[in-house]
């Protein structure tokens, strides 16, 4: 989805249900890692099975769900850098589809700043992630700003709905 | 247990296979053992233990905020002096709306900040007005700060680690 615009749902769309507002909420932690994690999410809403995977299969196709599944803690499993570019605002949308069309970047947000262009790279091992690097370095001919995290203080318990 | 290169096998061809969610079927944890011909019981014991040593923060639904209405999401950065950051860090993280909160490494004379934390909300105003609460509360308001506004997304989805 490089340079795409994300799913966004218009206004047409109905309000979230209370039950779809349980399930987004819910088990944002603690999804349950049983045989059959919708058979126990539907015992405790009072749901079928099959209503509780077409309720989230239908969230998720309306992008209110990225995915269910791990969130890792940043430098445990792999390598990540957060890195920004000053670029030139004629050039921005060039090069952030440059920079998107890397596997190993998986966030590209343009943000108010001098430094407007920010992303993160991913990556197995950190050969890889500097060459990845020092080669968006050298194609859009800007310095990168290579910010990797020294230390996490956030305890991830989801994200609270009522922000 | 830090899962590098050269980490377990087996966990890493799991971590592919779940990185990018589980599939949406009465038995996802069998499905993705079919793919990797591991057993169900295998494949929620490892998810188990990854989570146990803190390689997996957490497991579960990852919602979409902009798609539900959090439109504004602003990057507070800040320089703190060094003998402060830590115990700041620690009070900022735990604080309404605050999504991420990590220390990053100064880049003189460029990027002088060394704190990063992410705010959400439903507007710019309401995640300012957050912000300067953080601020006083955190008795951090002798600090120089700057908040960056996400404009467009050009791309986001789940990392891929391995």
């Amino acid at each position: 989805m490089a340079g795409a615009a994300e799913r966004t749902p218009t206004r047409t769309e109905a309000p979230l249900s209370e039950t779809d507002r349980r399930l987004l909420d819910a088990y944002q932690r603690a999804f349950p890692l049983t045989p059959r994690p919708f058979a126990v999410i539907a015992e405790e809403l009072g749901l079928t099975e099959a209503q509780v995977i077409e309720r989230f299969r239908r969230l998720q196709a309306r992008g209110y769900v990225s995915r269910i599944g791990p969130v890792f803690s940043p430098g445990r499993v792999g390598v990540s850098t957060l890195a920004a570019l000053a670029v030139p605002a004629d050039r921005l949308e060039a090069v952030a589809a440059l920079v998107s069309s890397y596997p190993e970047v998986n966030h590209n947000y343009q943000r108010d700043h001098a430094f407007n262009l920010w992303f993160v790279v991913t990556a197995p091992e950190a050969a890889r992630l500097d060459a990845v690097l020092r080669e968006i370095e050298a194609r859009v001919g800007l310095p990168v700003l290579d910010l990797p995290m020294e230390r996490d203080y956030h305890i991830d318990l989801g994200f609270a709905l009522w922000c | 247990m830090v899962l590098k290169a050269g980490g377990e096998a087996r966990d890493r061809a799991l971590i592919r296979a779940i990185q990018n969610g589980l599939p949406l079927t009465r038995r996802p944890y069998a499905r993705i053992g079919l793919e990797l011909g591991m057993s169900e019981a295998e494949v929620i014991e490892r998810i188990r233990r990854l989570q146990a040593a803190g390689a997996i923060k957490r497991f579960g639904v990852v919602v979409n905020h902009r798609a539900l209405g959090f439109r504004a999401n602003g990057m507070v950065v800040w320089d703190i002096p060094d003998d402060r950051v830590d115990a700041a860090a620690r009070r900022l993280a735990d604080m309404d709306c605050v999504t991420l909160c990590y220390r990053r490494p100064r880049r003189p004379p460029r990027w002088n900040y060394n704190l990063f934390t992410m705010v959400h909300g439903r507007d710019e105003r309401t995640v300012r007005e957050r912000i300067e609460r953080m601020a006083r509360e955190a008795d951090l308001e002798d600090v120089p700060r700057e908040v960056l506004f996400s404009r467009r997304c050009f791309k986001q989805r789940g990392a891929r680690y391995a």
